[in-house]
């Protein structure tokens, strides 16, 4: 047999739209549906990462047909009809596979290129994966070389120079309009994904308090649990707007939630103290003149992508660059591959030689275990002698490079030659 | 002596400007402290010309515009260095140090001719009157100074496109609070420039107050401040409003120093 194959299926932000995304999103945590992967004979090696923008499984085994099957059932196919799975699904094999993983890490895959959240993410997924075990000798591998793609791009271009993230960009203009943020109030209305992470970049800056305002209490005060705040029921906005400095707006309302009337009489109980408005729902939450009051900020989502957009021209550039860092990683991970094909072989073929001789020398000599122990040392390098003599020429065979047959052709040939795939069975033990 | 000490003062404040305007657009940080180290230097040899110029003429020199002109950008340096020894405002030097520099040319295209002072003016007011209130107008002039970088980045942050400023300038917050400061200290300071004129002339003149064109103006200095100082403390005043009453204000402060001089005449004039 030859080395497994590297899997990897999944859907991101550029092939499923979030409608999609959403139902396969791995809201319960990863522990899971690794176990669940787990009860799959046909996967080797495997690992899952799931953030708001993707969610791909990477796996290794040697029936790539079947085992991509098992997969998408257990995974996806519960949550969306087989149309949708068709669609939508990506699948990368081998090299394909270890490009993409790479493009990931190094965030030229991301919504916004260049954000430095994904490599978190993808450490946090691997370790879930290296936790429960279930990741092997490849994608071990895979992954370290994913982060290390992933530090080189960000050393060698410039891709990760500016705040680029929207949530990022948010926080740079709080601090632009508050300096510290140290001692600031935020409130979360609503409770989107979006404003958890810019919620979660202010808390990073040292914000004193969450407050989260939502229509369901219950979510509202898990969500404050996190980040040790309090929950409010949206009727209790415009009291709240008194003491917090910075609104995050994400709920799913058709109106607006609040007028610059209301905004206007809050800020002169606030003595103007500036209040900044984070408007990232879809329609909008606030009204735009709020952003014509003294004092008051508003930024939304569109204003959000313009200033990270500020940034994007020379990102692009740099994605190039990038990319030719990738596609460098990616042949020599593709050596690498390519050896290991040779490996498992190799190995194989040189135990059942060992065997073979070792039979041959226990048959005249009788068990070494009952030799004593200078006759054991010498018959062991004797052993050790015939097998290296008579592995070198198909080993040599399979290492030099100059052959005009490929890589996979030769082991097969060796394979053949010694009868590597039909009488052995256990094989699988062999790494 | 004090002359040499000035040219050359005026010569060091100009390379600590340049360092200041170059690191500003290219935010080379090194520079910024170069052109800090600069300014300090040249303001101790200012320092040093207006104890020689005091010694030579034998009395405060603040009495000829060349003099009130210099004491003016000397006392602005002054505010400027207690600030910057008490909180870090993100590219203040540069504004100020342009300013200081643009005052010391004014003062040096000025007669620098030193001239006996008439019996009026000699008394121990003159140093105290005119000191406090030169002072007060270094801190002002940082108000002024520190409203104009607000606009600058309000404005951006307002209107959602980020140019030059967006990212050289301070925080909103920071500006906001120099603000505050200076005018808290600006402004009693500047109550006490009134006071003690007020008695000098009562001293000098017979009367506490003449209406005279520069008196007069003072006092609308001093409206247009007590105003600011007010809405900021009581209603809670802050931010863009504020900031535009100190610049108006100064402005008339700047009317009071050389407008009245020049257009209106009256007892406040310059020596000369």
């Amino acid at each position: 047999m030859s080395r497994d194959a590297i899997v990897l299926l999944g859907v991101n932000h550029k092939t499923t739209p979030l409608a999609v995304r959403e139902k396969l999103a791995l809201s319960a945590g990863y522990e899971e549906p690794l176990r669940a992967l787990g009860q799959l004979a046909e996967l080797r090696e495997y690992y899952l990462l799931s953030t708001c923008n993707r969610v791909e499984v990477l796996f290794t085994c040697t029936d790539v047909e079947r085992a991509q099957g098992r997969v998408l059932d257990l995974l996806f196919a519960q949550n969306i009809t087989p149309e949708e799975l068709e669609r939508y699904v990506y699948r990368y094999v081998d090299t394909e596979a270890v490009e993409h993983l790479f493009l990931v890490a190094a965030s030229l895959d991301s919504m916004i290129v260049g954000e430095a959240q994904i490599l978190g993410q993808l450490k946090e997924a691997y370790r879930h994966a290296t936790t429960i075990g279930c990741s092997g000798f490849v994608l071990n591998k895979l992954l370290h070389k994913s982060f290390s793609v992933a530090k080189r791009v960000r050393t060698e271009t410039r891709i990760g120079a500016h705040a680029v993230s929207i949530s990022y960009a948010a926080v740079e203009l709080a601090r632009k309009i508050f300096g510290e943020l140290a001692g600031k109030k935020v409130m979360l209305v609503g409770a989107g994904e979006m404003a958890e992470l810019a919620a979660e970049h202010l808390v990073g800056q040292g914000v004193a308090e969450v407050v989260v305002a939502n229509r369901t209490l219950q979510r509202a005060v898990n969500l404050a649990r996190c980040y040790n705040g309090r929950a409010v029921s949206l009727e209790e906005l415009l009291d709240q707007l008194q003491r917090v400095d910075i609104i995050i707006s994400s709920t799913g309302s058709p109106d607006l939630i609040l007028r610059k009337d209301e905004v206007r009489r809050v800020m002169r109980e606030r003595r103007n103290r500036p209040l900044f408005f984070i408007d990232i729902a879809v329609p909008r939450d606030l009204d735009p003149a709020i952003n014509d009051l003294d004092n008051v900020y508003l930024y939304d989502i569109d204003d959000l992508h313009n200033v990270v957009e500020m940034n994007k021209s020379e990102r692009d550039k740099e994605a190039v660059k990038a990319q030719r860092i990738i596609a460098e990683e990616k042949l020599k991970f593709g050596k690498w591959l390519a050896n290991m094909g040779s490996t498992p072989t190799i190995v194989q073929l040189r135990t059942m030689i060992e065997q073979q001789v070792r039979a041959e020398v226990e048959k005249t000599m009788g068990r070494f275990a009952s030799l004593d122990e200078s006759d054991r040392q010498r018959l062991e390098k004797m052993v050790a002698g015939i097998t290296g003599k008579v592995v070198y020429p198909p080993l040599h065979y399979l290492k030099s490079d100059n052959h005009c047959i490929g890589l996979s052709e030769r082991i097969k040939t060796v394979r053949d030659l010694y009868l590597l795939d039909s009488n052995n069975e256990d094989d699988q033990e062999l790494p | 002596m004090s002359f040499l000490l000035f040219q050359g003062s005026v010569a060091v404040y100009l390379l600590s400007a340049a360092a200041y305007l170059v690191f500003f657009l290219t935010q080379n940080t090194a520079l910024r402290r170069t052109g800090r180290a600069i300014f300090v230097v040249a303001f101790v040899l200012h320092t040093v010309n207006l104890f020689a110029r005091a010694v030579e003429t034998g009395h405060t020199p603040i009495t000829s515009h060349h003099e009130t002109v210099s004491f003016f950008a000397w006392s602005l340096g002054c505010c400027y260095l207690s600030f910057r020894w008490r909180y870090t405002v993100k590219n203040l030097g540069t504004f100020v140090s342009v300013l200081v520099l643009a005052l010391m040319l004014i003062a040096a295209f000025s007669s620098r001719g030193a001239f006996p002072l008439p019996p009026a003016l000699q008394s121990w007011w003159l140093p105290i009157h005119a000191s406090i209130t030169l002072l007060a107008d270094g801190f002002l002039a940082l108000a002024c100074i520190g409203g104009i970088m607000y606009l600058l980045q309000e404005r951006e942050i307002k209107k959602k496109r980020f140019g030059l400023f967006y990212s050289r300038l301070p925080s909103l917050e920071t500006l906001d609070k120099l603000n505050h400061h200076c005018l808290s200290v600006g402004f009693p300071l500047f109550t006490l420039g009134l006071i003690t004129g007020s008695l000098w002339a009562k001293q000098a003149w017979g009367a506490y107050w003449h209406w005279d064109p520069k008196e007069t103006w003072s006092l609308i200095t001093w409206f247009l401040y007590a105003a600011a100082v007010h809405q900021r403390f009581t209603v809670g005043w802050r931010g863009r409003r504020v900031a535009i009453l100190s610049i108006v204000a100064f402005l008339s402060v700047l009317f009071t120093l050389w407008g009245v001089s020049f257009l209106l005449k009256g007892v406040h004039t310059y020596v000369s």
